[in-house]
């Protein structure tokens, strides 16, 4: 199983879902986070005043996959999350060594 | 019909009767200007009341959402509170009648006409005391509000309120005196309409006062000395803050006409609700263009910044100009908005809502004003009138709240500032289901 975390737009989300859905991945857990990478931040005026701002927001996805699904998902969110234009957001993908589901007690690839 | 018809008789019958009763009250021209006046007072007191809710949602939308509920309780403490000092001490301080021309008598708490004044007791010339007494005591609320919007997010409840007793009951009616109770510097030839110096200004010097002594809010200004933003909770509320103070602008200005007996006087409010409205349009219109071309991007906290400048600017001469007078003298206000927010942050004077740079700097600008289009009215007197009420408030406000810090402390704990007061000093939040962020 892999765990794969994806930090992208936004904006992009409802589509990387319904990608990812299509794909028949069954579930994810979604939060919205502020970060920075290559795009770092930029700056802004309020009243006058020129202030930075260094965090971007983003929203963190995270799934668990069974190996074999891991590179298309993968390449799913890549496609889909592309927009060309820096702070598109990365992806990395994790070994996960065990998986439980909790209401029936099932394990691993079965409890995804 | 047959009701009409039947109406129309029984009116003809009881003429002779109407008649008989005209010989013994006063005719219409008599006691007309006085029940118009009165009227006028009474609608425009409404609505310079109405500036209360303006500067509450202004002020509620421009500070941080941690310190909205004491926003809002300063908003209507300091509202009432002055409503009751200007009754035991400051309309009779402010409008003495004959007196030294610098300060009238203390503690001769206001007196209204008596139930059901007959014509002949009534001060036909002019309007009710209850009007005259209501219309007057608004105009003090709002400088005082001027105060709580500057000194936003860091200063106690009592201590302010404190200083709003010092300021309604005896400071502005002392200096209102001077002008607006016929006092030296009405005598000296000063003009001040409606009280761009008056009313603005003197909120203005004493909100600067304050706002030196009790500093900038924490991590507004960092050492090296730049800025950092406090983005208001609500900008929202806080246009609609603005539009609020717009309409009550109309009794503000209107209302100071004093006098709505004849034709010219009707014919003046009208001229100067017009005047008004064209000073605020041009304000936000110079202030919107301006912070696009300086910043790239239009800044709405200025705009309404812009359009409450182009209002003060007006408002020491809103009868005489022409309309493109009004536009030109409300849009030097919104220059000077955008020109002295960010000037007042490089002095590390934080002013959360813009008051100073709306309520003082183009109170002395508007004040200024009046010699281009007001005849009477002279440059060097009207510079004395603004020196005269910049010392006397500025000065007098220094001190009261070196007192305060003194003796009871303005400012709240680091850590309650940072907690926001609503928790620290109220324990109620504004916006209780919200997460904080």
């Amino acid at each position: 199983m892999k765990l794969i975390i994806a930090a992208i737009k936004p904006f992009k989300l409802e589509e990387v879902r319904e990608a990812l859905t299509t794909l028949g991945v069954r579930g994810m857990m979604v939060t919205e986070i502020k970060g920075f990478g290559s795009q770092s931040g930029h700056t802004e005026i309020y009243r006058g005043a020129e202030y930075a701002v260094n965090f971007v927001p983003k929203v963190k996805l995270e799934l668990v996959v069974a190996d074999g699904m891991a590179d298309q998902v993968v390449e799913t969110i890549q496609s889909t999350a592309k927009t060309d234009k820096i702070g598109d957001g990365k992806i990395f993908v994790l070994d996960v060594n065990q998986a439980v589901r909790v209401r029936t007690g099932e394990t691993n690839d079965d409890a995804l | 019909m047959k009701i009409k018809v039947l109406l129309s008789t029984l009116a003809l019958a009881a003429m002779p009767a109407v008649a008989f009763a005209q010989e013994a009250t006063p005719s219409f021209d008599e006691i007309g200007p006085y029940i118009m006046t009165t009227l006028l007072f009474c609608m425009a007191g409404f609505l310079v009341f109405f500036m209360a809710a303006g500067f509450a949602m202004l002020e509620g939308g421009l500070v941080r959402s941690k310190n909205v509920t004491m926003q809002m309780t300063k908003n209507i403490a300091l509202y009432s509170v002055a409503a009751i000092m200007y009754w035991l001490i400051g309309f009779n301080l402010m409008y003495p009648g004959d007196f030294n021309g610098y300060v009238g008598s203390f503690f001769v708490p206001t007196v209204l006409d008596p139930v059901g004044v007959s014509a002949a007791d009534a001060a036909l010339d002019y309007a009710s005391i209850g009007s005259d007494f209501f219309f007057q005591l608004v105009f003090v609320a709002a400088t005082a509000s001027i105060v709580s919007g500057a000194l936003a997010e860091r200063i106690k409840l009592w201590p302010f309120l404190a200083f709003v007793v010092i300021l309604t009951g005896v400071m502005y009616p002392i200096s209102g005196s001077w002008q607006w109770g016929g006092g030296w510097l009405s005598e000296a030839g000063f003009s001040d309409f409606a009280g761009s110096t008056v009313v603005h200004s003197v909120g203005g010097w004493a909100a600067l006062a304050g706002a030196i002594i009790l500093g900038p809010r924490l991590g507004k200004y960092s050492k090296e000395g730049r800025v950092t933003p406090m983005p208001g909770s609500n900008l929202a509320l806080a246009t609609l803050g603005t539009f609020i103070l717009w309409l009550g602008w109309f009794g503000f200005n209107g209302g100071s006409q004093l006098a709505m007996g004849t034709v010219g006087d009707v014919s003046d409010v009208s001229r100067i609700f017009a005047n008004t409205n064209m000073a605020a349009a041009a304000g936000a219109v110079t202030a919107l263009v301006m912070t696009q071309l300086l910043y790239k991007k239009p800044d709405l906290t200025m705009v309404l910044n812009g359009a409450l400048a182009g209002l003060v600017s007006i408002t020491a001469e809103p009868l005489a100009p022409t309309l493109f007078g009004a536009l030109w003298i409300g849009s030097v206000g919104g220059v000077i908005v955008v020109l002295a927010v960010p000037l007042l942050d490089k002095l590390k004077i934080d002013d959360v809502v813009g008051a100073i740079p709306v309520h003082l700097f183009a109170g002395i600008w508007g004040t200024i004003a009046v010699i281009f289009y007001n005849g009477d009215a002279a440059l060097g007197t009207q510079l004395l009138g603004i020196a005269a009420y910049g010392v006397f408030t500025f000065v007098g406000a220094l001190i009261v709240w070196i007192i305060l810090k003194a003796v009871v402390g303005i400012r709240v704990s680091e850590e309650d500032e940072l907690v926001g007061l609503d928790k620290a000093e109220l324990g109620m939040e504004a916006y209780p289901e919200f997460a904080n962020s």
